[in-house]
């Protein structure tokens, strides 16, 4: 019986190594989006980096959008290992971490995983996962000095999904930004409460707009209905995630964007070169900003006079050659607290900066849901 | 009552003893949605045509991915497993005249009571915890829909708009926990709770891929085909669907048996809730409501409402949807495709209900 049982699997495995064959001259990715691949936002950055992947004739990219975070991503991972071959994963939600792909990793140890968002821990996860974000706070930084520029009213707009760390970041980078333009700017953050919920993302920026606020920008899944709100309204709107001016041709002033291609190239080289994160030749963790090309700027509106550009590339210069710090003291939370004395600051790498919990001074709102 | 009444199915053909169904429309039952399924299908190639896509190809690879292998068989089987038990959420009531779609709280709050349960007694030996989560998520989702029931028969709340309603509480209700009381601090940028121990959770069936909670879905599809068809339980609740007023005049005490019904519906969608937090995810989230509930009404009103129907439509839906992954990844079609495909399906076979007895075909000759 057992004999008979080895027959059989090597026969597999001669099979399969002779389809693998064919296939082992190009590098097989998998990209798994939980939305839309035309979303204006998150889903639309990933898939634009798998695009451009796939320009490389080395690589070979399969992608599947609208997957949720239930056991059909696990089956979505199975049939890009089984039937289509993958090497290498990228589900790129974040909720597809845990339980998903730690429970697919340890079935399949020999394919590489690789998750957006950052979650990889050292000894507790398989080795054949990884993890990777980008320093999106520093071009959500740069947004906020073109729109402490452009404001008239001194009102901006800031609407989020939901108070945890990233999104508080990004808030907090944008209020800092705005204010080195215009210290007296404040932001009013609504929270909607979910990643992607349109109708009360419109009627938040209609709220916000009616309150006086005339700069908008968000962290949600898409932004899409806030751009096109904004636009209608005639106020000015700063994207997130992909570039979002061809909805907002009029009121576009610039945007903080993914440039996932960067990443998904330097990974497709490393996996070229016969490296793999069980090996350790891959890193687990990959982190990076402005300097390192994970993010970028979008190009400025019509609107955008010189005195903002000039400003912005100052600090897009500064956050070049690494003297940029976004988080430094005095710094003083929304009710007063004192967050960092002066002289104090938090570089980028800062763990701590992972836990955010707070809201600058100049914030209008509460993490408290 | 009465619109509702006929809206979920038809239950004068359910008080038609068995003996006086002849072969016509026995066949007319099969062949119905049958036809309808067919004329979909033609729709759908037609569609995928007019993208420049082998229509033929297309349902090859449909069935590959869904039913062409064990291994692609056990995706369908996997996507049926929540939606057999969501189903009931609202097939049970509909026999009684009600329709209910408050599924997707029933589901949110029976994960929220099982997960509640399971941290409560998790050192405990591992039937044990299984056992309690499975009862606190049962009576955590019958309360819920209970309430509909108490509401309806009550106060005479429209028992849709208020289930419907509900669901949003019920997600609010999540959100509010794992965000606060039930968080786990270290669960930062997607808050939930505390984890169930990985070796306290419903393991897969042997070698599979599929966890235990297609036995559950299976086995409570059949128990309640049982209730509802074979026991004087059951045929009093078909009587207070056929005809309220009858079933009051002839001493029924409707308002009991209304609310027994709700608390069994909102029971099968919080087994589920449970089976999503005990079998996949380990903990609640905001991952639990992901449209299971939702799926399941149209399950129940495709099957008619019927346990056993319910059983197969949720593998046929689970098909389509184990499938929409091959569509993006082969044919480079839009992951809405699958969605178009999926509501051709029940369009037609929702359709078909309204030419019952309208086919001179299948018209039994006057006995």
């Amino acid at each position: 019986m057992k004999h008979w049982k080895k027959t059989i699997l090597t026969a597999f495995g001669v099979i399969f190594s002779a389809a693998s064959l064919t296939a082992a001259d190009k590098v097989s990715m998998g990209f798994i989006y939980v939305g839309p691949k035309d979303d204006y936002g998150y889903n639309q950055a990933h898939s634009e980096g798998c695009a451009g992947v796939q320009k490389l004739s080395w690589v070979k990219a399969v992608e599947e959008a609208s997957v949720p975070e239930t056991t059909a991503v696990q089956e979505t991972m199975r049939n890009m290992i089984n039937l289509d071959g993958v090497q290498v994963l990228f589900p790129t939600s974040f909720g597809y971490f845990d339980p998903h792909i730690l429970k697919i990793a340890k079935q399949y140890p020999k394919v590489q995983f690789l998750h957006c968002g950052g979650l990889y821990t050292e000894g507790k996860n398989p080795k054949n996962v990884g993890s990777y974000f980008g320093y999106i706070d520093e071009a959500v930084f740069v947004s906020g000095i073109v729109a402490g520029h452009a404001t008239k009213s001194g009102k901006l707009g800031f609407i989020a999904a939901k108070p945890i760390p990233q999104v508080l970041r990004n808030i907090n980078a944008f209020a800092l930004g705005a204010r080195s333009a215009n210290p007296s700017a404040t932001v009013q953050v609504i929270f909607t409460g979910d990643w992607s919920v349109p109708v009360k993302e419109a009627e938040s920026a209609t709220s916000l707009i009616n309150q006086g606020v005339d700069v908008l920008t968000c962290h949600v899944d898409s932004p899409k209905v806030i751009l096109e709100t904004a636009e209608r309204r005639g106020i000015y709107v700063c994207g997130y995630h992909a570039n979002g001016s061809k909805l907002a041709p009029k009121g576009y002033l610039t945007g903080a964007e993914w440039n996932w291609s960067k990443v998904y190239t330097d990974y497709a080289e490393m996996v070229k070169a016969g490296k793999s994160l069980s090996a350790g030749t891959i890193p687990h963790l990959v982190r990076g900003g402005l300097k390192e090309g994970f993010v970028k700027c979008s190009d400025y509106g019509p609107t955008v006079d010189s005195a903002a550009k000039k400003d912005a590339e100052a600090a897009k210069a500064m956050f070049m050659d690494g003297t940029m710090v976004i988080f430094k003291g005095p710094l003083k939370d929304n009710s007063g607290k004192e967050i960092l004395p002066a002289g104090k600051e938090l570089k980028q790498q800062d763990i701590s900066l992972e836990s955010m919990s707070w809201l600058v001074e100049g914030v209008i709102g509460s993490t408290k849901s | 009552m009465q619109p509702a009444a006929s809206i979920a199915g038809a239950p004068s053909v359910a008080l038609i003893p068995r003996a006086s169904l002849r072969w016509r429309s026995r066949l007319e039952a099969a062949a119905m949605p049958i036809m309808a399924v067919l004329v979909a299908m033609v729709l759908f190639g037609s569609f995928c045509a007019s993208q420049g896509r082998n229509p033929l190809a297309v349902f090859g690879a449909i069935n590959k991915a869904a039913f062409g292998s064990w291994y692609s068989f056990q995706n369908t089987l996997i996507r049926a497993a929540p939606l057999m038990l969501t189903a009931l959420c609202t097939a049970l009531p509909a026999r009684l005249g009600l329709v209910v779609i408050g599924n997707e709280g029933a589901l949110v709050i029976g994960g929220l009571t099982a997960t509640a349960a399971g941290l409560a007694v998790q050192s405990a030996p591992v039937l044990v915890v299984l056992t309690a989560m499975a009862l606190a998520g049962m009576v955590g989702g019958g309360l819920w829909i209970t309430f509909v029931g108490i509401l309806y028969y009550k106060r005479g709340v429209n028992e849709t708009i208020s289930s419907l309603l509900l669901n949003y509480v019920a997600i609010a209700f999540l959100n509010h926990l794992v965000n606060g009381p039930m968080r786990d601090p270290s669960s930062l940028n997607k808050p939930s709770s505390y984890p169930i121990p990985d070796d306290k959770m419903l393991p897969a069936i042997g070698e599979s891929n599929i966890h235990y909670g297609l036995v559950f879905g299976m086995v409570v599809c059949l128990i309640a085909w049982v209730l509802m068809e074979h026991t004087s339980f059951g045929f009093k609740v078909r009587m207070i669907g056929g005809n309220i007023r009858a079933a009051r005049m002839a001493g029924l005490p409707v308002a009991a048996i209304g609310l027994i019904i709700c608390f069994l519906a909102g029971a099968a969608a919080g087994l589920a809730g449970m089976i999503e937090v005990a079998a996949v995810h380990g903990r609640a989230n905001e991952s639990l409501a992901a449209g299971y509930g939702y799926a399941g009404i149209l399950v129940a009103f495709v099957a008619r409402h019927r346990g056993l129907a319910i059983m197969l439509v949720s593998v046929m839906l689970g098909g389509i949807l184990a499938s929409g992954g091959i569509l993006q990844r082969q044919f480079q079609l839009p992951d809405a495709t699958i969605l178009v495909f999926q509501g051709l399906v029940f369009i037609t076979i929702l359709f078909s209900d309204s030419l019952y007895g309208k086919l001179k075909f299948f018209k039994e000759e006057a006995a």
